[in-house]
């Protein structure tokens, strides 16, 4: 059997809980030029159910934090500027509340998702780790002088799972209050932190962004609660997976554009044709049309039958014995909620309903699955 | 006789038959199987062929022929539960039985203080 032991050569960056995830005994591999915990002692099935159980911390540090802030002191002028970048309403966004979007291109695909938070008086991005210096010279180029842009130096965990609520009120009690995609500033062991209720698993939880130098006592104090384990990139893509997440440069990419991708939920009716301010962003043309008359393909969710995964790049055939493919996987692997294996993919409009069946290729046979609806899994977001 | 490949499989001879399967190392290393696909009985392998397929929540990885010869027996149990292959790798977690077609090329492979050092230096 083949093992994989290649050792990097790039220079890799390290995250400020490096030393704990070593302790931890994590095995550290190289993820968008850093050197990120792929799983722990337990293994990649169970620190996806003890997520899903009781609760799991991540840290997403590589992650970009990038923080807008208008010359002219108002929050609004740092929201329009972000508009003409994103087909999302980010001038309606309240201050506390968070939100989904995405940076497209003039043909109408996705350069990056991101969350945008409104901070009150200024916004805060969190971008993809493999895109954050695009996204910051993206920035850049778009905003001239208007906005001052900072990226942050700061950790970021991700603690999720049914106990995260639990675990995290016993430092920061007020968190309790706290909706589904809501920010909050919070003391955490006396360091400042921002708080979302949001995440990347389908589960409820909160990501936690934290002075650097303060990020491991945190981590610390969360993971001494027995309920919480740490846990590692492996566990991250099958939690997101299940939840019917993207992950960009897999499921989407500047090649697919928000619609084809379902993400159509994202942009708000001010944005769209008719809004008090539709339009405006790259590629609006080719989105708004496709919003109005429907993409010609759509990513779905597969249920391969059988127990075989399906995994990222298997051509999708129509009929066993079909000679075109009509779309691929672009992610796929075994859902360990689920015990079956899951994949998500694109396919062409008319054969995109759940129910339909198609075939993938695997190891040179094809396999049947059925079209399945997104999420794999129900999510408990507190919406409440 | 029991060998070892640098493929990280071990082979356990009886007579002119060797039990296949992957090691200890191996099976900590790919984490927790959740699905084996495995040959059919009479498939002839060259040594080096993909033989077996072995899955992990995050990739599939081949079991490769360790030897020349046919297979004759596979292990079901691993199918119906792949846990196995975590649970027991070097016992009840074995893949197919392959009847070699030279014995003597057992010689060629690790036994067991070379491949332990084979484990400690990748570590």
């Amino acid at each position: 059997m083949s093992v994989d032991t290649t050792t990097p050569i790039e220079v890799l960056r390290r995250t400020p809980l490096f030393a704990l995830h070593v302790e931890l005994g994590a095995r550290m591999v190289p993820f968008a030029g850093y050197e990120m915990p792929v799983q722990y002692q337990p293994g990649v099935l169970k620190e996806h159910l003890h997520t899903r159980e009781a609760a799991g911390l991540f840290d997403v540090s590589h992650m970009g934090q990038i923080v807008l802030r208008a010359k002219s002191g108002d929050v609004r002028d740092a929201a329009l500027a972000l508009e003409a970048l994103v087909p999302v309403d980010i001038v309606g966004l309240e201050p506390g509340r968070v939100r989904y979007a995405f940076f497209t291109t003039a043909q109408g695909g996705i350069l990056d998702d991101l969350t945008v938070a409104n901070l009150g008086d200024r916004l805060l991005l969190v971008v993809n780790a493999s895109r954050k210096a695009d996204d910051e010279a993206h920035l850049r180029a778009a905003f001239g002088g208007a906005c001052e842009i900072d990226v942050l130096d700061r950790a970021l965990i991700a603690l999720q799972g049914p106990q995260a609520e639990a675990t995290l009120a016993r430092v920061a009690p007020d968190c309790i209050a706290m909706r589904f995609m809501e920010a909050r500033r919070l003391t955490l062991m006396s360091a400042e932190c921002l708080v979302t209720r949001s995440g990347y698993t389908g589960e409820d939880g909160f990501e936690i962004s934290i002075p650097a130098d303060m990020a491991r006592e945190i981590a610390e104090e969360l993971l001494a609660n027995e309920k919480v384990a740490p846990i590692g990139l492996g566990a991250r893509d099958s939690l997101r997976l299940e939840a019917g997440l993207c992950l960009y440069g897999a499921d989407i990419d500047e090649s697919t554009t928000p619609v084809e991708a379902g993400l159509s939920w994202a942009l708000q009716k001010v944005r769209r044709k008719g809004g008090a301010r539709a339009g405006g962003f790259p590629g609006a043309e080719i989105i708004l049309e496709q919003l109005a008359s429907g993409a010609p393909r759509r990513r779905i969710g597969l249920k391969p039958e059988g127990r075989a995964p399906v995994r990222a790049g298997a051509p999708l055939y129509a009929e066993e014995g079909g000679t075109a493919a009509i779309g691929a996987v672009t992610s796929g692997g075994f859902g360990p909620s689920l015990a079956a294996p899951i994949a998500m993919g694109y396919l062409p409009a008319a054969l995109a309903e759940p129910g339909t069946r198609i075939f993938a290729e695997l190891r040179g046979s094809r396999l049947p699955a059925a079209v399945g609806a997104l999420p794999f899994i129900a999510p408990k977001y507190k919406r409440g | 006789m029991l060998k070892y490949t640098e493929e990280h499989e071990w082979l356990d001879l009886d007579g002119d038959v060797a039990t296949v399967g992957i090691t200890k190392h191996a099976a900590e290393l790919l984490g927790d199987v959740v699905f084996v696909q495995l040959p059919e009985i009479g498939a002839k392998f060259a040594k080096g062929d993909g033989a077996a397929v072995v899955e992990s929540v995050k990739a599939a990885s081949d079991v490769y022929a360790p030897l020349d010869g046919d297979v004759v027996e596979v292990n079901k149990a691993v199918v119906n539960d792949p846990a196995l292959v975590n649970a027991d790798p070097e016992g009840q977690g074995w893949f197919f039985k392959l009847r070699l077609d030279d014995i003597k090329a057992m010689d060629g492979l690790m036994d067991d203080d070379a491949y332990q050092a084979l484990v400690e230096s990748s570590a």
